[in-house]
Order: C-alpha cells, then sequence, then structure tokens
C-alpha cells in the first residue's frame, strides 16, 4: 500500500503540540506503517516537497519567514490542519499584540542587555506586527484546539484523515 | 566568497539556521548561527498577576514546561517569601525527575540516535525516529518506552503530560495519591534496565565516533551547575558552581538571587538569543556551558550509587574535565539514570504521602528569582511586582542561552573540520547540525523571548551582493 505523506510545521509555538503528538507513544509505530513524515523538526527533509497529503502546523504565524513557510505549504498540502491554540486563535504568542514590535525588541535586547546594546537584524526575520492564527493567512480544512490537545485526540484526527473521514471533534477537544 | 545556509536546523527543539562563509578555495572562513524566533515574555508579562506566571511561563516550551513551571514557582515563593512544606520540594523534584527522563529521551532517542544508529552520512530521507524504527526497532521502542515512563511521573502527580496547572506558588495544588506512587513504582524496574542497556548500548559505540568527539566542540571552556552544599549535583534546589577547563573551582555557592553579579547578557547582531557571559571574566572571554556535560564536570558526585558509578567511568575514560560537546550524550544517559534513581528514592520515602503541600501568603516581597536545573542547564526567573502582585519586570534566562557562545564555537570549529566548500556533500552539512543536536538546545526555550537541509550556495560579491544561488 502506498503511504500518504505527512509533514508537520512548527511556527511561533512552544512544540508541546509536537510532543502531545509524541504522546501518542507505541502507536507512533503503526502511524509509521501508514505514512512518511516527510517534513518537519523530527525529520531531515531538503524542502517542503510537492505533494503532501496532510500538514500538521502548529503555532501561531508571527515573522516574515512564518507567513512565507506557511502559504508555501499551502499550495504543496491536500489537508491543512491547524493544531493547538496558538495555530487556531494565535495565543499566547498573540499577549504581544497590544506592544508595538520596536518597543517589545528594545525591551528584550537594549534595555534588556548588559553590553552590546542592540536589536538583531542580521539574518533574522522580521516580525510581523501582529502573532495571528494560521487561518488567517491561508485557509485552513480543520481546527484542532488545545494547549496542548490530547495525545488521544492527535491520534483519533490522523487515524481519520488516514481512512479519508474528515474527523468528528465534538466532546473530543476544549481550549485551553 | 561563497555562503552556504542551513536554513532550517533540523531535529533541534526551536528555529535556527546556520550561515557558513567559505573563502575563495572553497574553505570555511567562519560559520554563523541565527536563532530566528523571538516572543517578548519578559515585555508582555507586564501587568499580570504574578501568580499567572507558571502557567504563562510554561508556555516558553512544550518540551520542558515542568523547568518553567519550578523555576517560575520558585520565584514566586520568593514574593510571597514563604518556605514551602519538604513534602512539596520532594514532590517538585519527583516531577522534575520525571521530565528530565522523558527531555533526555527525547533528545537521545527521538532526535539524536538517528545520527548515530543510521549514520551521519546515511539517507536523510530516512535519517529520523521513523528509521529507527525500521532498522533498530529494539532502541527505538526503548526510547519511546523510556519518554513514556518519564511523561507518566509528570501525568500521574499532576494529570497532564504538558502544562500542567498542579505546581502552584507556595507549592502544589494536590498531594500525591498512594495508587500513584505505587504504579510509578512498579514500572521504574524496566525503566532503569532500558537507561541501563541504553548506556552499555552507548559505551560499546562511542569509540567509532572519534573523528567526531575530536572537532564537535572539542574546545575548553568554563561550565556551570548547581550543586548542593556538599558539592553533588542539584536539580531542583542547588546553588551556582562555575568550574574552569582545567577542573579548579573558580566560584561557587551563589544563591539565585546574586545571579545576576556573575551572569551578563549580550545582544548578538545576527541572532533572537541573546549571550550570557561570566561577568567576572567579561565578553567574549567569559565563555561558560552548561547542560548534562557542563553538570557532570561541575559537580562532585552524583549522590546515587548507579550513576555515581557511571560518572567514575566516564571520568575515567575521557578525563576529570569532559571537554567535547559529543559527550553531552552520554553525559544525558547517565543524568536520565540519575533521576530515575532519584525518582524511586524519593518515592519510597514514606513523608511523600504527606497531605500538608502547599503555603499560602501574599505579596511580602516585591522582588523574587527562581532558579533551577533544567534539563539543558541553569534556568533563572526573576521577578519585580508592585504591591498588590502585578508584573512590573521580568528577566529569563534560559538554559541555551548560556550556550550559545558555545554552540557558535562549536559550529565554527565542526565546520572548518568537516565542511569542503568544493566538494560538498549532505554529511557535512548533517555534522554541523549534529554539533548543535548535540547541545540538544531548546530554541523554543532561549527565544521566549524545522526541518530542512536545503543545500543552498550563495555566491555573493564582495559587497554581498547575491550573485547566483546553486541548489545542490
Amino acid at each position: 500500500m502506498k503511504k500518504a505523506k505527512l509533514a508537520t510545521l512548527w511556527l511561533d509555538g512552544c512544540s508541546g503540540c509536537h510532543m502531545s503528538f509524541l504522546d501518542i507513544d507505541e502507536a507512533i509505530a503503526a502511524v509509521a506503517q501508514k505514512v512518511d513524515i516527510v517534513y518537519g523538526p523530527l525529520v531531515d527533509a531538503q524542502s517542503f516537497p510537492e505533494d503532501v497529503d496532510v500538514t500538521i502546523v502548529e503555532g501561531a504565524v508571527s515573522n516574515q519567514h512564518d507567513l512565507e513557510q506557511i502559504k508555501q505549504v499551502r499550495q504543496h498540502t491536500r489537508l491543512l490542519v491547524a493544531l493547538g491554540d496558538c495555530a487556531t486563535t494565535s495565543n499566547v504568542p498573540a499577549m504581544r499584540n497590544p506592544i508595538p514590535v520596536k518597543k517589545l525588541l528594545e525591551r528584550v535586547y537594549v534595555e534588556g542587555s548588559d553590553d552590546h546594546a542592540r536589536v538583531p537584524t542580521d539574518g533574522v526575520p522580521q516580525l510581523l506586527k501582529h502573532a495571528v492564527p494560521v487561518h488567517e493567512v491561508v485557509k485552513v480544512d480543520l481546527h484542532v484546539p488545545g494547549c496542548p490537545p490530547s495525545a488521544s485526540a492527535i491520534g483519533f484526527v490522523l487515524g481519520e484523515l488516514l481512512e479519508g473521514r474528515m474527523p468528528d471533534l465534538k466532546s473530543k477537544v476544549k481550549f485551553g | 566568497m561563497k555562503r552556504i545556509t542551513i536554513d532550517a536546523v533540523t531535529r533541534i527543539e526551536g528555529h535556527a539556521k546556520i550561515d557558513i562563509q567559505l573563502d575563495d578555495k572553497g574553505r570555511v572562513a567562519g560559520a554563523t548561527l541565527h536563532v530566528t524566533q523571538v516572543r517578548g515574555f519578559e515585555k508582555f508579562t507586564e501587568g499580570r498577576p504574578f501568580y499567572e506566571m507558571p502557567s504563562i511561563t510554561a508556555r516558553i516550551c512544550g518540551i520542558c514546561p515542568v523547568s518553567h513551571l519550578l523555576a517560575s514557582c520558585k520565584a514566586c515563593d520568593a514574593i510571597m517569601s514563604v518556605r514551602i512544606p519538604d513534602t512539596a520540594v520532594k514532590l517538585r523534584e519527583l516531577l522534575h525527575c520525571g521530565q528530565f527522563v522523558q527531555s533526555h529521551a527525547l533528545s537521545f532517542f527521538h532526535l539524536s540516535s538517528p545520527d548515530l544508529l543510521l549514520g551521519f552520512d546515511s539517507d536523510p530521507a530516512h535519517r529520523n525516529v521513523l528509521g529507527v524504527l525500521e532498522k533498530h526497532p529494539d532502541i527505538a521502542r526503548d526510547g519511546i518506552a523510556l519518554r513514556k515512563f518519564g511523561q507518566q511521573v509528570i501525568e500521574g502527580l499532576a494529570k497532564e503530560r504538558i502544562h500542567p496547572s498542579w505546581t502552584v506558588p507556595g507549592g502544589v495544588n494536590a498531594p500525591l495519591d498512594p495508587a500513584v506512587r505505587d504504579r510509578i513504582l512498579a514500572g521504574l524496574p524496566d525503566a532503569k534496565a532500558i537507561a541501563h542497556r541504553t548506556l552499555e548500548f552507548f559505551k560499546g559505540v562511542v569509540d567509532q565516533f572519534k573523528e567526531e568527539i575530536s572537532f564537535f566542540g572539542n574546545a575548553p571552556s568554563m561550565y556551570a551547575g548547581l550543586v548542593d552544599a556538599s558539592g553533588s549535583l542539584q536539580l531542583y534546589n542547588g546553588q551556582i558552581r562555575f568550574r574552569d577547563a582545567e577542573g579548579k573551582i573558580i566560584a561557587d555557592q551563589i544563591p539565585a538571587q546574586d545571579y545576576s553579579l556573575f551572569i551578563g547578557e549580550v545582544t548578538l547582531p545576527t541572532s533572537y538569543l541573546k549571550a550570557p557571559y561570566y561577568k567576572p571574566d567579561g565578553f567574549p572571554k567569559g565563555v561558560y556551558r552548561v547542560g548534562p556535560l557542563a553538570r557532570l564536570n561541575v559537580a562532585d558526585r552524583c549522590g546515587t550509587p548507579e550513576a555515581d558509578a557511571e560518572l567514575a567511568e566516564f571520568h575515567q575514560r575521557f578525563g576529570q574535565v569532559v571537554q567535547s560537546a559529543f559527550h553531552y550524550h552520554y553525559a544525558r544517559l547517565i543524568e536520565a539514570l540519575y533521576g530515575l534513581e532519584r525518582i524511586e528514592a524519593i518515592l519510597n520515602d514514606p513523608a511523600i504521602l504527606d497531605e500538608h503541600v502547599r503555603a499560602h501568603a501574599g505579596v511580602n516581597s516585591l522582588e523574587g528569582v527562581g532558579m533551577i536545573e533544567a534539563p539543558r542547564g541553569i534556568l533563572i526567573h526573576h521577578y519585580k511586582v508592585d504591591e498588590t502582585g502585578a508584573m512590573k519586570w521580568a528577566n529569563l534566562i534560559v538554559a541555551t542561552g548560556h550556550n550559545n557562545l558555545a554552540i557558535g564555537r562549536s559550529i565554527e570549529q565542526v565546520s572548518r573540520h568537516f565542511v569542503d566548500g568544493k566538494h560538498l556533500k549532505e554529511g557535512m552539512l548533517n555534522r554541523v547540525s549534529a554539533v548543535v543536536r548535540a547541545y540538544d538546545p531548546c530554541f523554543s526555550c532561549s527565544t521566549h523571548a524545522a526541518g530542512q537541509i536545503p543545500m543552498e550556495i550563495q555566491l555573493l560579491a564582495a559587497d554581498g551582493t547575491l550573485l547566483d544561488t546553486l541548489r545542490g
């Protein structure tokens, strides 16, 4: 049987959603029977492949690089799943939104520095004015809220998608 | 001059890229680590009630949320000026040990073992944990089981594996259920057997990596870690000790509230990750390392019998001060065993079931510092509040930050030795990523404030303008 192509993407989040995915524990072996993980922080793919079946994205869209990446990923993926509260609502990353970016960076890198105080600009992506949820910049096919969503919910979502069904998440997930 | 960009360092926890600069002859002239994420927790927490800080700052990191919960709770304890009940101290350490086990298992098995088992030069399409599961199922299953055990300790105590709300300022919010204690104790023999088996495996193969050991950040530096009053390893309640590259103790028993006398921070123009340094030596001379290797170099002993036997062998094989960053892996395995021994010792203490686990108080001090050893090294949360308990200011110094300068130097050393700009191979760049992996950095944590190695070579003119891009 041809394996499905699964990608995972970590934008502005804490990796807790990826950890909750690993919390399916031994079931990862069963997942490995059915999918190849073709891209993401757990694997060494060279670049985002052309035709990915499912991409699970964790985190909000916070900087220029996140924005370019999610747009590219959307073009090459059939089903895009926003995993967790940051991808779904922008959650904790959005706590910075009322603060002007310049002020935020100066607090961390100028005030918060004993020496060589300056805002880094060389080889680092610019922050967007606001951290935004994924669906604000590209179409999302499924939202799985939770901080993080439980391992069983993630396992259920993967199982249903691999069977070709859109999962019914009623009573399986909650925010927070 | 040409430049190679490893655009996203893979199998690490967070967002980073590496630029390698080449001279006209294709030799490596230098290398730069860019950490590319910033979130600004120090700023956006202003005005929040201090007792919200544990649950907010846990969201810095999903791998070690327990570290942030505990450092934050300790800072809050200091603001309340309370001494938390002894059983709460033990329960917090127990939770912390569960996290050490799961986090070290993740780093070794899920992230780094593909390099060690499948080879640094193996096919990148399979060089991951699923590839290990296929080719070395027993080792992969051990890794999954050990990580699961650590997560189950956390889940048993705190009800949730990730971002639990059990630890609170003043202690923890519920005593230990005896059934949970018994369940964890029942799982311990298997977990310890895995730790021993993995150590034996690693000790058996370590000599195959002589070249990597010699060039993976194998340079003298200072080390910093927490120890107790007798100089033994301490993960929850220790004070800072600095040891130099020759093994001499240069500062000792530094309490949390004095950290800023010894640790300064500079901003690097190329990274969202600031670089702490040993203040008495200034920047950049004051480079030091933290984390598993540093802790085992700094402490006189672990204080548990099985880990101490391993520690003695470690020093016997590689010296009293072990310098190569490759040995972070080895040190991590010894510490996983230590964590399991501590779990056993704490659970076998009858006082662990005591129901007095929380102290209550309001704001009694306008400033508090909390410090612990996170799996990746010393973690410091420093808060200032107003009379009502609203946050006025925060500073967070996170484990990976301490290693920032050392990781940068290690990348340069590996690049100079392994990367040949004229005959570039993917395995060369994977080694550059692998030295970063050895430190097990958590760039998610460190920039409170992904998977590709595109072999993209940019040909730059002397003024930095892009002339050509080659894709491998």
